[in-house]
């Protein structure tokens, strides 16, 4: 495996290798020779947009927003200060692809950011990591410290005018900072309270200066893209879902861990990489992109291919590309209750309606799974999930609304029966 | 307030960010500032935001909205389990439930010797690896068993 030829391990071919994440091996298996090429040959910064936009690559952090078209929005002309971040605050519950990019690849990471800091103007970038994985963020700073000594970071790269400073910032425990403008004010030194929109990062981000913002898969995937062209990378996926995605597969499974495959691999396929549902159980239900996306139960996932299309025609979202599966033993009350506590845990507590009412959902979800639920109770956590979504300044409360409304959704009758017969009926 | 290899570690999180930028340094900081002394006091939060020329309050308010920050005392070894739904499909509130028997206390507790601490942790983004904990918020141990469990607690003083 290396990065020179053009395999669907597109972010994880490191990990066949010996010392996967060193230097040496991303350098003796093609690493770099992406960025030397475009810096030294002045490749204007256009082309590389118009091979992204070619390459239907979509943001691997949740959102799937298209990432030549971001990269569009960037005043790239502007005179002043600009700037790259990443986005590894990897805290999505059931997510875990971007800590491998990090443990095994992280070389790819950092030329695809220097790649991101020559189109658009950075001339230094961020990358944000994940408070909890403190032991990987201390990796990467040795990752960084290797590339700056062999001349793929810092200034007149490769004898050219172009300099790419990268430094990378710790969380420290705050889901909302995955959120990109949280982020934002973390890096700043604040607390992690989410901006209003507009003004976007794109003209007003990091310290008020033009930003651009995205997931380290997505950004570790721009080598490979920038090496082998964008209609390469487009047809290892299918049109509009371009590349291959890690999936972060967890739970009820034989086999949990992240396993790379084409952007519409059939979900079964995937199940049976990852073993198969453990014990011999049936599949109950899976939460298809991370623990905002709305769950679905095992039958029409059993339909669903893994894109960014076919998971939202099934009422779902792709996300983070991040599988919890559960099998038949699972209590699907108690399993949203847990949800509901982080998401109100983790509420920063700006917005009223998703302050007062994540708690208020936790409250009523706890009494049912006690068995002190309510007739009134179904209505009432419709009612005021209905009355977050939409109603706050970031994505936080709508990510707690939608495990409430498609849990009900899908699986009302258990919600009933605990409220009615006052214990569980699995 | 903190020595001089801290505040070395401090200077070199600085220097990451513009010279007009030291408030981007804090959370750094305050991890390096925890680090040396077990948890940070308000004359160590105020110490670190004079050091960086920002508000104490600001710096307070950092301290405060992290939840790996410990503005109460805790003892010499903190241990957070995650319990979010993949870790609990995955036999995290068994190994939680371990814990607590074995040391005789619940989440938010230290036991009476100062020697551990128990927190209730969200999700550490490892779900594959579950069940997992952190030891004084750097070192992760996953795929927990009771007697990996055992092992670790025993290992440390």
């Amino acid at each position: 495996m290396s990065l020179l030829t053009p395999t669907p391990q597109v972010c994880s071919w490191t990990q066949a290798l010996d010392k996967p994440a060193s230097l040496e091996t991303y350098v003796a298996n093609g690493g770099y020779q992406a960025l030397r090429r475009i810096v030294t040959e002045k490749v204007p910064g256009d082309d590389i947009i118009a091979e992204l936009k070619t390459s239907a690559l979509r943001g691997r952090g949740g959102a799937g927003f298209p990432t030549g078209l971001k990269w569009s929005f960037m005043p790239r002309a502007f005179p002043g200060d600009k700037y790259i971040v990443c986005n590894s605050d990897e805290g999505e519950p059931g997510t875990f692809k971007d800590r491998d990019i990090l443990r095994y690849n992280p070389h790819q990471l950092i030329e695809g950011m220097a790649i991101a800091g020559y189109v658009l103007g950075a001339r230094v970038g961020y990358n944000y990591i994940h408070g909890e994985i403190f032991e990987v963020y201390e990796s990467f700073e040795r990752a960084l410290q290797e590339a700056r000594a062999a001349g793929f970071l810092g200034d007149e790269l490769f004898g050219t005018d172009f300099s790419f400073q990268l430094h990378a910032h710790h969380g420290y425990g705050a889901y909302i900072c995955g959120e990109e403008t949280a982020l934002l004010e973390s890096i700043e030194g604040k607390k992690g309270q989410p901006r209003f929109k507009p003004p976007f990062p794109a003209s007003f981000g990091l310290y008020g200066k033009p930003t651009t913002i995205n997931n380290t898969e997505t950004l570790a995937s721009v080598p490979w893209i920038v090496q082998h062209g964008g209609q390469a990378f487009l047809e290892l996926g299918k049109p509009n879902n371009g590349g291959s995605k890690l999936f972060s597969v967890s739970g009820h499974v034989n086999r949990p861990g992240n396993y790379e495959v084409p952007l519409g691999t059939p979900f079964s396929e995937l199940l049976e990489m990852a073993g198969g549902v453990r014990n011999g159980h049936k599949l109950k239900a899976v939460i298809p992109g991370g623990s905002s996306a709305p769950v679905l139960p095992g039958e029409i996932m059993m339909d669903c291919t893994m894109d960014f299309d076919s998971i939202a025609r099934a009422g779902s979202m792709l996300g983070s590309g991040a599988l919890i599966v559960m099998d038949e033993t699972v209590c699907m009350v108690r399993a949203l209750e847990r949800l509901s506590y982080f998401y109100h845990e983790e509420s920063c507590g700006q917005c009223t309606p998703c302050r007062e009412g994540t708690g208020w959902m936790y409250r009523i979800i706890h009494r049912i799974e006690h068995g002190q639920g309510r007739a009134e109770d179904l209505e009432l956590l419709n009612s005021v999930a209905g009355n977050i979504g939409g109603h706050t300044i970031c994505a936080l409360g709508d990510a707690a609304a939608m495990p409430v409304q498609s849990f009900l959704k899908h699986f009302g009758g258990e919600f009933a029966y605990h409220v009615e017969h006052k214990r569980c009926m699995v | 307030m903190l020595s001089k290899e801290s505040l070395a570690l401090i200077d070199a999180e600085i220097a990451k960010y513009p010279a007009e930028q030291k408030q981007s340094a804090v959370m750094g900081a305050l991890r390096i500032a925890q680090t040396e002394q077990g948890w940070l006091k308000p004359e160590l939060i105020e110490f670190v935001a004079a050091y960086l020329e920002m508000p104490a309050i600001a710096a307070y308010e950092v301290a405060t909205f992290y939840n790996m920050y410990d503005t109460q005392p805790v003892g010499r070894h903190k241990i957070t389990v995650c319990t979010n739904l993949p870790c609990a499909l995955m036999g995290a509130n068994e190994i939680a439930e371990h814990l607590k028997q074995k040391l005789g206390i619940g989440f938010g507790e230290t036991t009476e010797d100062g020697r551990f601490t128990l927190k209730e942790g969200e999700c550490m983004g490892a779900c594959g690896d579950a069940p997992m904990c952190l030891h004084n918020n750097h070192k992760m141990h996953t795929r927990l068993t009771p007697e990996k469990l055992d092992e670790l607690l025993d290992g440390l003083e």
